[in-house]
Parts: C-alpha cells; structure tokens; sequence
C-alpha cells in the first residue's frame, strides 16, 4: 500500500501558498488551530462540511482538495487487487469504479487495510505459539500436573483393593499437583490476559506507529533543540500503542537530540545556505552524512523526504516526500540511488530519479552509505543507507532515471530490475 | 519370566502413578528420572520396553532415541514414547528416529496399559 499526500497535504500546500497561517485559517474556517493542525498532517478525516469551509476559505473548489484523497484511493484499490491472487479485477476500469461507486470503493480500500493489518496479527500470533518459550513452559507445566492428577485419581477410583500406604501416598500426591495445577493455570491466566492487552492496542507494525506520531508532529521535534527537552516528549510516547513502537520512538529521538545537539538549528541553517552540500554540510560539523540527511529532512516544515534502510535494504525510517509514494509493506525498488550506496559504503551516489506516477515528476535524489563495527575488528559490519529525495528543478537536457515504488504496484513495461510481475501489467 | 520395563520420566508423581499400574499389571518396572545418564540406565537395566519421556532435564527423549537406534545392543528396543498434547513436529521427529508408539499427555491408565501389552512380549 502506498503512502502518499493526502486532502490534509493540499490544505497545507494550498495555505501556504497564500501566506495564510494554520491560526488565520482555522478561524476563518470556524475550526481550532490544533485541528487544522491534524487535519494537514493527515491524522484526521475531514468531513464535507469542513471540507467545505476550508474550501472557501482558501478560495478553492472543494473538489480540488479531495481530488487527492479519490487519487489515494484508486492507489489503495490497485494494492488490494496485487494482493487479490488470481481473482484479477478490471484494473484498466478502476477510476471508472471509484468515480461511480465511491462507497464501495471506499470500504473495499478499508477491508484491504484491515486484512493487512489482520494478516499481521495472524503472523504475530502465530510466532507467539511457536517462539514463545514462556507460554510453551506454561503449558508444558499444566499438562504435567494434569496427567499426573489423571492418572492418580483413576488409580485410587479404580483400584478397590489398593494398600493404604500406597492409597496415603496418593492422596498427598494428588494434592501437591493439584496445588501446581492451580499455580500453573493462574499464571497461564495471567500470561494471555497481558498477551490480550497487546492486541487489543492494535498489532500495527510500530514503525508505523512512529512513523504516523512524527508525520503528526510535522516531523520535527522542537522540543530537542533545547537541552533536557527529551524529557517532555515524554509523555507523548506513552500515547504509543505498542512497546515495541515506544522503543523504536524513544531510539529516533536519541539520534535526533544528539543530530540537534551538534547541528544547532541555526548554524545548520547557515551551513546548508554556504555548502548546500550534505557532504560538506558533514565536514563542517565534523558528522557523518546520515546525521546531515536526518537534520534537514526534519528541519521545521522541510519538503524533502527521507528514506533509511540497513544492511539487508529493509527500509528502516520512511519520511514521503510529496507525490512521491513509499511502499508502505515489503520491499522498495532496486532501482532506488539508496541501494547503490549500500553497495558502496561512503561513496556518494546522486541521481535524479522519476517514480512511475501519471503526474510526471522528477526528484534529486542523494544517497550514502556509513558502515559501523561496534564490535571492533572481529564483529560483524553493520550498514546503514539513506537518500534523500528533494524536488527537482525540471531539465529538459537531462533524462531522468525511472524508477518505482515497489514491482508488484509498478507500471515501468520491461523493466531490467523487476523480481515479480505487476499487476499492472498483468493480462495486457 | 517377568517383563522388565523401565521408565525415564521427571516428573516423579506421573512416575509413580505409572510404575503402580504397570505392576499391578504383573511387569517388573524400574524407574529413572534423569535424560543425562538415560542411556547408561538402559545399558545396564536391559530392559523389554522403554517408557521415555520427551521433554527430560540433561538430554531430550529425541536424541535418548537416536543414540539407542545407533547402538546394535539396543536398535530393537520396543520405546514408548510420552508427549504433551499438540507436539506434532516433535513426534513427527520422533517417528522418524524410530519410535514404536506414542503416549500423549494426559493419558488415561487403560489406554497406556493396552500400549505396553501391545509392545511387550509375553
């Protein structure tokens, strides 16, 4: 599923296009300023009504700012005809169904959404039961204390001529592991009654998670520049559905105190200003260039986009730039500049690349490789890649590279790098 | 002459329930509740059948089997096998390593009873 600018974004971008603040708006909408807010980074659903004031008071037909969210929604039905199977839809006929049938449209993206997150569930669950020692050790200690019960009581029910130093022994048998059962299945109790509260808060991936927490925050955290502003993000975090997410959140924020701490927010302005380079930016500073491409993909209200994976190309940190759509699920495109990097640590690789979308837009992307040995001479590599993805300035001399989002939704015909058919391409 | 059957199980009431029945039954039963030293139990019971238990402290009853299937002196052994309920892939493993039948937990007495007739010569 792609990930891409939504009604909120066009608010955004149509706002500051005429220089009006979120304040100015909101109260010309008859809104708060903090559900503006909301509304532009896309963690809330705008109603018609709203819609519609916001409309008029940015001048603008209604339609034109839902005419991205009708686009997010032909995109959400071709990833849920990709993971269809053989039951093929018309895909050629897609817009036709989201224009006439927007309802169906609507719920059928939904399901899609909630099938993905179920199969993540399923996928979770499953690992539970097979992985989890604790719940194995559990049932293991239940099951002993049962057969031993079992097998002991029929023994003193059945056995009528039984010797009463073999029938005392029994009985103190028995209440001993009836005495573990009880244990046991308390803690067995115990254990899937936490197990519950996990899912109930929702088995999104927590990436996911952070990645929606710092979109919402307009991905910069200005608490960081001031030192021990760690802290007041504090209770923000514990907002975090999952544990898992908490901890991806709270490592983010490490990197991004200590990205602050040595880039301050002005000087780095300044330094981007003289150098524009991230390379030179990196010397200046006396950084590695991955803290350089952090700092400005979240600097305040920054359009570039950033995306990070590790050694194994898993994209570990996802920021979309407009118009540009990240796979939400599985892996990116090969052709991305960011895995020539990883292929080459700290060799900078710069392209300017054109996803595969109607609207044709190019962007310069800028990636580089860092390794790291945290164990010295004998321990493993580790790699981290990131690029960063800016608008570019159209070059008719100039061909950009195409590229995709992920092969299963690209449309790119005889495309070299292609590891499984698209659907977009399938039958026609 | 009595059959002789020993029994490698840790968890000593289960032993104890299981070793009551099978003599009452008229077999001669030794038991043994350690994996570590299981196969130095069997060398020198010399036992008719085996009653092993799968999940055991020092040695699993999987790799118990495997050394007794390697060993000329005990590849014939008939080995009653006890599982947990719900442990395919390990029986699945266990079958392969030549067991000749399983017991799964809770059992009930009869039913274990009719498996160590079935595998014990009389």
């Amino acid at each position: 599923m792609p990930m891409t600018a939504l009604t909120g974004s066009r608010v955004r971008e149509r706002r500051l296009q005429l220089g009006l603040r979120q304040a100015d708006l909101a109260r010309s909408a008859g809104i708060s300023a903090s559900y503006l807010n909301l509304i532009e980074h896309n963690r809330r659903r705008i109603g018609d009504e709203v819609l519609g004031r916001l409309a008029r008071a940015l001048k603008i037909e209604a339609q034109t700012l839902s005419a991205g969210a009708e686009w997010v929604l032909v995109e959400d039905l071709r990833a849920a005809a990709a993971s269809g199977g053989d039951e093929q839809p018309e895909l050629d006929r897609v817009e036709d169904f989201v224009g006439r049938f927007p309802g169906w449209a609507r719920m059928l993206a939904a399901q899609h959404r909630r099938l993905g997150l179920l199969e993540r569930t399923v996928t979770a669950l499953n690992d539970r039961l097979t992985h989890d020692t604790h719940l194995s050790q559990a049932l293991h200690e239940v099951l002993s204390a049962v057969s031993a019960v079992r097998s002991t009581a029929a023994i003193l029910a059945e056995t009528e001529d039984i010797d009463p130093d073999w029938r005392a022994r029994f009985h103190a048998n028995i209440h001993t592991d009836s005495e573990r059962l009880a244990v046991g299945a308390e803690a067995l109790v115990a254990y899937l009654d936490a197990a519950a509260e996990d899912e109930e808060q929702g088995l999104a991936a927590p990436q996911e998670e952070v990645e929606g927490w710092l979109a919402a925050r307009g991905w910069h955290l200005a608490e960081l520049e001031e030192p021990g502003g760690r802290a007041l993000l504090e209770p923000e975090l514990e907002g975090l559905a999952s544990a898992a997410g908490r901890a991806m959140a709270r490592d983010w924020i490490l990197r991004a105190e200590a990205d602050a701490a040595v880039m301050p927010l002005d000087a780095f302005r300044a330094a981007i200003r003289a150098e524009g380079d991230p390379l030179l930016v990196a010397r200046r500073f006396g950084v590695g260039v991955l803290a350089v491409f952090r700092r400005m993909a979240t600097l305040p209200g920054a359009l570039a986009g950033l995306v990070i994976c590790d050694g194994s190309g898993t994209l570990v940190f996802r920021k979309p730039p407009e118009g540009f759509l990240l796979p939400r699920f599985g892996a990116a495109c090969p052709l991305w500049p960011l895995f020539e990097a990883l292929a080459h640590p700290m060799s900078p690789v710069e392209a300017v690349i054109e996803p595969a979308a109607r609207a044709r837009r190019s962007y310069r992307a800028r990636a580089f490789c860092e390794p790291r040995h945290p164990a010295g001479f004998s321990g493993p590599e580790l790699r981290e890649a990131g690029m960063l993805i800016e608008p570019a300035v159209p070059d008719p001399s100039f061909e950009p590279r195409p590229v995709g989002t992920s092969c299963r939704i690209c449309p790119r015909a005889g495309c070299p790098a292609r590891r499984e058919p698209s659907i977009l391409l399938e039958g026609s | 002459m009595t059959a002789h059957v020993l029994l490698i199980e840790d968890e000593p009431n289960i032993a104890e329930a299981i070793r009551f029945i099978l003599m009452r039954d008229g077999l001669k039963v030794s038991t043994h509740s350690s994996g570590a030293d299981a196969i130095e139990a069997v060398r020198s019971t010399q036992p008719d059948l085996l009653i092993l238990d799968l999940m055991l402290p020092g040695m699993s009853g999987f790799d118990i089997l495997s050394a007794l299937r390697a060993d000329p002196q005990t590849e014939d052994l008939p080995v009653l096998m006890l599982t947990a309920k719900g442990q395919v892939r390990d029986r699945a493993a266990a079958e392969r390593a030549g067991v000749d039948a399983f017991m799964s937990k809770p059992f009930s007495n009869t039913e274990m009873l009719a498996s160590v007739r079935a595998l014990v010569p009389r």
